[in-house]
């Protein structure tokens, strides 16, 4: 299959005929949760049925923002941290990014 | 990946008035997620960094190709794989981390396997590499189950009429591995000759094996 072939299909959208991994954070997102799975902090049927209620929430977002979301509400189901210290830590890096020249890496101070 | 990717946006590379760095709002989301849970221990952030290798660069579908390869070439896993797919496919060191099933089923010049998916954390990433985009596609997974031979059709595949489809949904309890027909013209070649014949596409059998001369 290429993505000319594909793109006739209905309601199908493409970036390329590759894959799930359009932005890195994806793959990042990704990695973590398998990470977590390897340390065991949930089971993998778990993490499917978390990501699935996400991706059947009627929220519309792309599938790994779906994944987000569920990584961000599995982790604080499971309590290993909480949605608002997220969110603390978020704005801290927005606020490491201003702080930092373009093409320098980011360091949360 | 180190922390320290992405630490431009996209945008930058022309002249700016401002020249600070930025994130999205999601690349701040999942940098937040990894400074807590790293620091917790939760996970390691090398072994984060060396699955995204592994998922992005490593693992292929040639990891199935060499089990497609192999039940061509060898009569005896050729049986296992019949018997009893997840410990034929285990033996080759292919686990499956989302689960221990995997079944392989066979095409034919009677019946052609495809494979759809209706939650990707059930693909068999280890063995099939990363899934097609189309599988995040509602619409199009659900016209594979009730026309599968006339998405196959869009596909560029048009099978005789009297080949049977067998549309096999992955599932968390079960995945599938279509193992395609071996291509004519074959005969005598090696098992890592014959894997480069095998892409990821019929092993889900939206595709058959390249044919010898598709490929260098």
């Amino acid at each position: 299959m290429n993505p000319t072939d594909a793109s006739k299909l209905p309601g199908i959208k493409l970036q390329g005929d590759e894959p799930v991994f359009n932005e890195p954070w994806e793959a990042q997102a990704f990695a973590m949760t398998v990470n977590l799975h390897q340390n065991g902090v949930f089971e993998w049927q778990e993490w499917a049925d978390t990501l699935s209620q996400e991706i059947h929430s009627g929220t519309v977002r792309s599938y790994y923002e779906h994944w987000l979301s569920a990584l961000e509400k599995i982790v604080a189901d499971k309590a290993l941290t909480t949605i608002p210290d997220l969110a603390e830590v978020k704005s801290r890096w927005q606020q490491a990014a201003i702080e930092t020249p373009h093409g320098q890496a980011i360091v949360l101070k | 990946m180190s922390l320290e990717k992405n630490s431009s946006s996209h945008d930058h590379g022309h002249s700016h008035h401002h020249d600070h760095s930025h994130l999205t709002d999601i690349d701040a989301r999942v940098r937040a997620l990894e400074t807590v849970l790293s620091a917790k221990g939760y996970i390691d952030s090398d072994a984060v960094d060396e699955i995204v290798q592994t998922y992005t660069t490593k693992i292929g579908p040639q990891n199935g190709a060499h089990v497609v390869a192999k039940s061509w070439c060898d009569p005896e896993f050729r049986e296992w794989i019949e018997s009893d797919s997840t410990a034929a496919i285990h033996s080759l060191g292919y686990t499956s981390r989302q689960g221990e099933h995997i079944e392989a089923v066979f095409n034919s010049d009677t019946q052609h396997h495809l494979i759809v998916c209706t939650l990707c954390s059930c693909y068999p990433w280890s063995v099939l590499g990363l899934p097609p985009a189309w599988y995040k596609s509602p619409p199009y997974r659900s016209r594979a189950v009730f026309d599968p031979r006339g998405v196959l059709e869009e596909f560029g595949l048009v099978l005789p009429p009297t080949t049977r489809i067998e549309v096999h949904d992955s599932t968390s309890e079960v995945r599938y591995l279509v193992i395609p027909q071996r291509p004519a013209g074959t005969e005598g070649w090696t098992e890592s000759e014959l894997s480069r014949l095998v892409t990821r596409d019929s092993m889900i059998g939206t595709a058959l094996a390249s044919a010898p001369g598709d490929r260098p």
